[in-house]
């Protein structure tokens, strides 16, 4: 697959380096200083940040700005952007100001429903779903047009990604939904966190036997665990999310004070295997709070020093 | 059907605590199915107002009428003249009764006595669940006769999403994933050809967003 875009991600794992990125939440109030602690944390050890857009529908700092932050101090960022909040014109809108600041990734995301956040109360909008995003944002860059038609004067450059999630349910259409994606025009995946590699690599195996592989690059999704509370948190509470057993287990035989380094390793560990997996391109290390292990994960994972590109 | 559900009598005692006068208005159809507007709710609601007035001594009237519809002119013409001697009419139709009851008796206070929740069926006595938001340009021939705008929490023309978890949906583990009903209907009559196409973005203008709905149908027009 050739780059199509000024994106550093793109050009990486288009040039047959595994890809790596991480996560940026920004914070529920307006300290810039914050989003840029978080950045400096991650800076070297990562081609791109992904800065999420209100995740688990609580109210945070804007996306965009939060992306703004972190380019001007050297970081590239990849907006997320959920379908939830925004209709098409603020949409396009927003990918235009994306573009303006010469921000060259976007993950497509339909967003948690605001049941979970801070204002379950509110409307939703879903005027387009996260397929209809990629198709949107494609349209932009790859004709110049708007969704309605007319052309956009120095339209968007944007390497254009998705979130999959290979352990929620139906199983058998993921790899489907997957082709779905790609066929909307997504270029990278991002996946939910690995816990269960057996299932994750049948996947990819179904991806693969569909010929995805060669179409989008799949960047393995990865999330140290804390500790055996966080273990326990994520495989009952957090929706689409598999934690097999012997996971958990392997947590709560960890003293208490060894836990989070043992979290650390199995995260290792599942990179050094899915390095193997034909057909993953990269890993997206979403250390919740915990950006401060990153380096670390990516240094022992074999994934330092991140090579260079034009 | 039009599903409603009945109002907290406290919220519709505020609204004719003062009146001296009143009259319940039932319908005859859908709320009729669901139990909240019917000739017995009307006969429970009214009771329960004229306790309220009898425990403030008031002396009040409480009237009780049941029209077969009230989105019809020929039915609301019916209480034409009666309608003058109310000083509220409370109406236990839908929302589309109440305007349209409002609308023909102008000068006479009519407030709602049910809240209008939705279209959808009687799953069992008791239990009535969402089936259709009228959005106005069916999709339901690509998603096996089950739709993804009224029964996805977050409409998706293309899902399911990433929630979808043992056939629920991440809101709640009562509420069915509308996707994966989709996909095993599909299966059923062998259509998972119409899954694997992208759906298209859809034309809200037909929906709510297009601003007041009117269906003109000349042919019909007397």
């Amino acid at each position: 697959m050739n780059a199509k875009t000024p994106s550093k991600l793109e050009k990486i794992m288009a040039a047959g380096h595994f890809g790596v990125t991480s996560e940026c939440g920004p914070p529920r109030g307006s300290d810039p200083d914050v989003i840029r602690k978080k950045g400096e944390l991650l800076k070297g050890y990562v081609d791109a940040v992904n800065v999420t857009d209100n995740q688990t529908s609580v109210v945070r700092t804007s996306s965009l700005a939060a992306c703004i932050h972190l380019k001007l101090i050297g970081l590239e960022p990849v907006l997320q952007m959920v379908t939830r909040d925004r209709n098409r014109i603020a949409l396009q809108s927003d990918i235009l100001g994306a573009a303006s600041f010469d921000i060259h990734n976007m993950l497509c995301l339909s967003g948690d429903h605001q049941s979970f956040g801070d204002n379950p109360q509110g409307q939703n909008v879903h005027d387009l779903d996260s397929m209809q995003l990629i198709q949107t944002v494609r349209k932009m860059r790859d004709e110049g047009k708007f969704l309605g038609g007319d052309e956009i004067k120095r339209p968007p450059k944007m390497f254009v990604g998705a979130a999959e999630n290979p352990f929620a349910d139906p199983f058998e259409i993921r790899a489907i939904r997957l082709g779905k994606k790609v066929e909307a025009g997504a270029e990278f995946i991002q996946t939910q966190c690995i816990y269960n590699l057996d299932k994750f690599e049948e996947w990819v195996r179904q991806a693969r036997d569909r010929g995805l592989t060669e179409k989008v690059f799949i960047m393995a999704g990865i999330t140290p665990l804390k500790s055996v509370g966080m273990a326990k948190y994520m495989k009952n509470r957090v929706p689409g999310m598999d934690v097999p057993d012997d996971v958990v287990k392997r947590m709560a035989d960890t003293p208490k004070e060894k836990q989070a380094e043992e979290g650390v390793k199995i995260c290792i560990e599942t990179i050094q295997r899915l390095k193997e997996c034909k057909g993953v391109s990269g890993f997206h290390i979403m250390a919740i709070e915990w950006e401060e292990k990153v380096p670390d994960i990516v240094k022992e994972a074999g994934l330092y020093p991140r090579p260079q590109v034009d | 059907m039009i599903v409603a559900d009945r109002k907290p009598i406290e919220e519709i005692i505020e609204q004719v605590k003062d009146c001296k006068k009143v009259l319940v208005l039932g319908c005859n159809e859908c709320v009729t199915v669901c139990e909240a507007g019917g000739k017995k709710e009307v006969g429970v609601l009214a009771s329960a107002l004229r306790m309220y007035y009898a425990n403030k001594g008031v002396d009040n009237r409480v009237d009780e009428i049941t029209l077969e519809r009230q989105c019809d002119h020929e039915y609301l013409e019916e209480i034409r003249e009666k309608a003058d001697q109310y000083d509220a009419i409370i109406s236990i139709a839908c929302g589309v009764g109440v305007q349209f009851t409002a609308e023909k008796y102008h000068a006479i206070p009519v407030f709602p006595g049910v809240n209008t929740c939705f279209l959808g069926v009687t799953e069992k006595r008791g239990l009535w669940t969402e089936r259709c938001q009228a959005c106005g340009q069916c999709i339901l021939a690509y998603t096996g006769g089950i739709c993804p705008v009224s029964r996805c929490a977050k409409r998706l023309l293309n899902g399911p999403c990433g929630g979808s978890s043992k056939g629920k949906c991440e809101i709640s583990k009562d509420t069915d994933c509308a996707w994966q009903l989709i996909i095993d209907r599909l299966k059923a009559i062998n259509r998972m050809d119409l899954y694997e196409k992208l759906f298209s973005i859809k034309d809200w203008s037909k929906d709510r967003a297009g601003g007041p709905r009117k269906v003109i149908r000349e042919d019909v027009m007397i």
